[in-house]
């Protein structure tokens, strides 16, 4: 089959795939590609779609280089650098019609492994790896920094932003450095010579990036865990949460130490499992200490009957949950928006629990230091809810931001002066109308203040009660105290369509990026949206108040059950036919080409909806 | 068999002790256990030694698992926040706890179900990394509270109430903790008042990991003939391998024992430990020999009690970790909040 496509000719708007093997050590030249792109002030995003496993399976790493700001995964590739023989064929399928296929053609590859319509782009880069350097480990490693030489010749990338990313990465050693630079001029010559350099697709020095910064949500949840004042974490190693500690770890040892003494004002232990590390989170909350755990789905399972202990004892308590393909094993490397309904109830009995739905690395960074004010204001489980794109793909976002002056919310924690002025202490009592009541902290005053905290029912002033009626007034004020939150969990935004519009679409998260694409592609087919990104939960009354104002409300989410619209169903007693759900949960983040066409399918069906039959 | 008589009851005093606190102050709520549980005669030595010790209760944390011995800590130190957590898992409440801060006094009461069943692996782990605390188990071989199942504490071939014999190996808590390196162990009986008492007062004044065991019969399903776990039982295979006087300042120091019966160990505190010897070849200073003994004695049906082991210079969690001396929860923003200054390097190292 032959097609004549005329090869893609595009600036700073192409999406490049590179195919390769787990721990061939290609992360690196792959980080530094996209980094170099930013450095010359064009947008750029990237996403790792990896396998679990440590040597020898197939891995991609996505980058969108998008001149308009487009930061989601697009969706097809332009330039697939196929480094993966296994993956050969569903690599190069992929390729967009015209689009270009570099590949290393040091093995003999059959005519029919390749496509007629797309450039083939071949460098014998083995063969020149082997020429240039003995050592097995090193001709591996540098065929990734050779072909990240060759693409900067073919896309035009200025070598010196990759020179001085190398010179930063390496610092002072400047052995790697010059080798490093070397293999990268090779690849560049190579390409040069041998290849039609440049190529269609460009890149072209812009000022469009600014001061923003490029990040994974994981270390932004770390770092603002570190600002936001925590000093107590227990946890457990899981994908893809384990950063968000190792982050906040790092983080501390630069930034946490007693000016005088030298000492730690920070405690992290790594638990047995995740029992543990939430049970530390726990007894360091109910003393007073901002604590907090990251973890995955499995995690949350365990953590479970811990989360009705500290919900209904009232103990300040924050969890990072990481979320990816569930249930079970399930994915673990692959991303999802799966544990809504698991966090939002979680554990025994009735339980509500507050949950924070951060969009980007930036506002990951914010709500977890806000998770922790609310989690001590509320005296309650909080839970950040990202996922693995948030978590482990860099993005590129706003620059995070600090006030000075902010003080940390450590809620109602009465003193010792308080208890010996005689105010009243029952821990239980509701005293301001906002079902929270007060709490002391262990240690605080001789002979006040003290109470028993137990999972089993008691009466405002903490003592044992199985009183019917006692039980139930703890648990209406806990549901009063929810709706307290209502007021203090991040208000929903809004985004009108620019014409009246009868649809509206609900959505959180990670897929914001990809909605915010999609809504432009739907309004250039003339198909006008109401969209509402929810922030938290509890959801504010205006969640409810925007499907009541549309006939019809998309619910886009992450997941095979619509967990979100249960919810909404669920909390705001909403009519579920009201609610038409767009469901993607292969493991890959979402992209703006799904959410568009299925949205403009399901109101394409509305139009042609035909009036109910009156039942005869 | 060196069982030593059970002493006449003292009568609550109301004598103050150096804090002007009398034993009142030291008491909690009223006991729900069943009439003659040796938990509650573990919540009466808990308030003695405290007493005794002249500790401020508002600066001891209890906190617990599930069972009737973890609703013990209601029963004593009612000025005390306390903390009954989930079944098995206190230990790593009491650590999160811990972390918080490092200034109070802090107390883990669970049961043998609680410890040795679902709450092992967290036993384990606590005491492996050194939590400063007193650990103590009221181990009655049975589950209490769900009505008489063994528990894995129970000896092989010993009765259930309805006459089922146990098959199981039992866990013994003692030799685990002497294996996982806890600072210091000890074993009591319930029914021991003159033992426990200052074991738990040495316990207290330890700056590591202690672990007391302490045998304390359920009389409503584990005081039968065929338990070994019984009153009868224990005092009739305790072999005591010391008592233990504890003395702070020089001046007590010169008492008046005959070299060789007993041995002195300083504490980290200063506090003085004298253990009167009842078997003259006992080192409680160490823990090969701690486990060795322990064993010997179990192959010939003894419950060994008393002091078994002690580290004069324990390490804990907050050295390992060279946390700040003061403790976590108590610092503020301005402490804690590297500032925006730092914030902007951070963002310009992500560029
Ligand atoms: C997760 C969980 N499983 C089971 C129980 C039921 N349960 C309550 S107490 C107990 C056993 C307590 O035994 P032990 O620790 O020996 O204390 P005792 O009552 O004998 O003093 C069990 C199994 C529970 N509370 N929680
Ligand atoms: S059931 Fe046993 S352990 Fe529980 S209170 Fe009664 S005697 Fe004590």
């Amino acid at each position: 089959m032959s097609t004549i496509t005329q090869p893609l000719q595009r600036t700073n708007d192409f999406v490049v795939k590179f195919a390769n093997v787990n721990g061939s050590g290609s992360a690196s030249a792959n980080s530094l590609f996209a980094r170099s792109i930013l450095r010359m002030g064009v947008p750029a995003s990237a996403r790792n779609i990896f396998p679990s496993n440590i040597q020898g399976l197939p891995t991609w790493y996505e980058v969108r280089v998008s001149g308009s700001g487009w930061l989601a995964r697009r969706g097809g590739v332009d330039l697939m650098v196929a480094m993966n023989p296994q993956t050969w064929d569903r690599d190069v399928a992929e390729v967009e019609p015209g689009g270009y296929l570099f590949y290393d053609s040091t093995r003999f590859i059959p005519r029919g492994k390749f496509r007629d319509d797309i450039t083939v782009l071949g460098l014998p880069l083995t063969e020149i790896c082997n020429r240039e350097f003995t050592s097995p480990r090193e001709r591996q490693l540098f065929k990734n920094i050779m072909y990240l030489g060759a693409l900067a010749a073919l896309l035009g990338i200025d070598l010196t932003e990759i020179d001085k990313l190398i010179q930063e990465q390496y610092g002072s050693k400047q052995k790697l450095i010059d080798s490093n630079l070397k293999v990268l001029r090779l690849g560049h010559d190579a390409a040069t010579e041998s290849l039609p350099c440049p190529i269609g697709l460009r890149v072209e020095r812009s000022d469009q990036v600014g001061k923003r910064i490029f990040i994974d949500g994981n270390t932004a949840a770390g770092l603002g865990c570190v600002y936001g004042g925590a000093t107590v974490a227990g946890w457990y190693p899981i994908t893809p949460s384990t950063s968000v500690i190792e982050a906040f770890t790092s983080y501390c040892k630069q930034l946490r130490h007693d000016p005088e003494t030298g000492k730690a004002n920070y405690a992290i232990v790594q638990a047995e499992d995740e029992l543990a590390s939430i049970g530390m989170v726990v007894g360091a909350g109910w003393n007073g200490a901002r604590a907090f755990t990251a973890t995955s789905g499995p995690g949350i399972s365990l953590m479970q009957e811990f989360f009705g202990l500290a919900y209904f004892a009232e103990i300040p308590a924050m969890v990072v949950n990481v979320q990816r393909g569930g249930p079970s094993t399930g994915m673990p490397t692959r991303t999802q928006q799966s544990d809504v309904l698991a966090c939002a109830y979680a554990s025994h009995g009735d339980t509500k629990h507050v949950l924070l739905f951060p969009q980007d690395p930036h506002e990951t960074f914010e709500y977890s230091a806000l998770g922790l004010d609310l989690a001590e204001r509320l005296q309650t489980p909080v839970f950040v809810m990202i996922d693995l794109d948030i978590g482990m793909n860099e993005w590129l976002v706003d620059p995070f931001e600090w006030d000075d002056s902010r003080e940390y919310d450590r809620g109602k924690v009465m003193t010792a002066e308080e208890l010996e002025a005689g105010k009243d202490f029952g821990r239980y009592l509701e005293v301001d109308g906002d079902g929270i009541p007060y709490r002391t902290l262990p240690g605080t005053h001789p002979k006040r203040g003290a109470y028993f905290t137990r999972g089993t029912t008691r009466d405002p002033y903490a003592k044992y009660s199985e009183v019917g009626s006692v039980y139930i007034g703890n648990m209406e004020r806990l549901l009063k105290k929810f709706d307290t939150a209502r007021t203090l969990v991040p208000a929903p935004v809004v985004q009108k369509a620019r014409q009246r519009a009868d649809f509206g679409v609900i959505y959180y998260g990670s897929t914001s990026e990809a909605m915010r694409e999609a809504l432009a592609q739907l309004e250039a087919q003339g198909l006008h949206v109401d969209a509402m990104r929810v922030r938290g939960f509890p959801f504010a009354d205006e969640v409810y108040r925007f499907v009541e104002d549309h006939p019809v409300t998309f619910v886009v989410e992450q997941n095979r059950d619509a967990q979100l619209k249960t919810l909404l169903v669920t909390e705001g007693q909403l009519n579920p036919a009201q609610l038409v759900e767009v469901l993607h949960y292969d493991g890959t983040p979402i992209t703006a080409r799904f959410i568009s066409r299925e949205i403009a399918a399901r109101m394409d069906a509305a139009k042609v909806t035909p009036i109910k039959k009156v039942a005869s | 068999m060196t069982y030593i008589i059970k002493p006449k009851l003292h009568h609550p005093t109301l004598t103050p002790n150096a804090l002007g606190y009398t034993r009142r102050d030291y008491e909690g709520a009223i006991s729900t256990m069943c009439a003659g549980c040796g938990h509650d005669s573990i919540s009466a030595a808990v308030i003695q030694a405290c007493y005794e010790l002249d500790i401020e209760p508002h600066r001891v944390a209890k906190l617990s698992g599930i069972g009737c011995s973890s609703k013990s800590p209601d029963y004593f130190l009612g000025n005390a926040h306390g903390f009954n957590t989930v079944h098995g898992r206190m230990p790593s409440v009491l650590t999160g706890a811990n972390m918080a801060n490092k200034d109070l006094l802090y107390l883990g009461i669970s049961g043998d179900g609680d410890t040795a069943s679902i709450g092992l692996g967290q036993f384990a782990h606590a005491i492996r990394r050194g939590v400063k605390m007193v650990y103590l188990v009221e181990n009655n071989g049975v589950y209490g509270l769900t009505k008489g199942q063994f528990s894995a504490t129970a000896d092989a071939g010993s009765k259930s109430k309805g006459g089922v014999v146990n098959e199981d190996s039992p866990i013994d808590l003692c030799a685990l903790a002497l294996q996982l390196g806890a600072t210091f162990v000890a074993r009591s009986f319930s029914g021991d008042k003159e033992q426990l008492v200052p074991l738990l007062k040495a316990a207290f004044t330890h700056g590591g990991t202690a672990m007391i065991d302490v045998l304390s019969p359920c009389v409503t399903f584990n005081n039968h003939a065929g338990s070994t776990k019984s009153y009868d039982y224990v005092r009739e295979h305790n072999d005591a391998l010391n008592r233990l006087d504890i003395f702070f300042g020089r001046d007590e120091i010169t008492a008046d024992y005959a070299p060789g019966s007993t041995v002195e160990v300083t504490q980290h505190d200063g506090s003085i430990l004298r253990l009167h010897k009842l078997h003259d070849s006992y080192t409680p200073t160490d823990r090969l020999h701690a486990m060795r003994y322990l064993e010997e004695r179990k192959a010939i049906g003894e419950i060994v009690t008393g002091l078994l082991y002690v580290d004069q210079q324990p390490t804990t969690l907050h050295d390992h970790l060279k946390t700040a001396d003061q403790p976590l929860n108590r610092l503020d923003a301005k402490t804690l909040s590297p500032g925006r200054a730092k914030l902007e390097e951070i963002n310009a190292s992500l560029r």
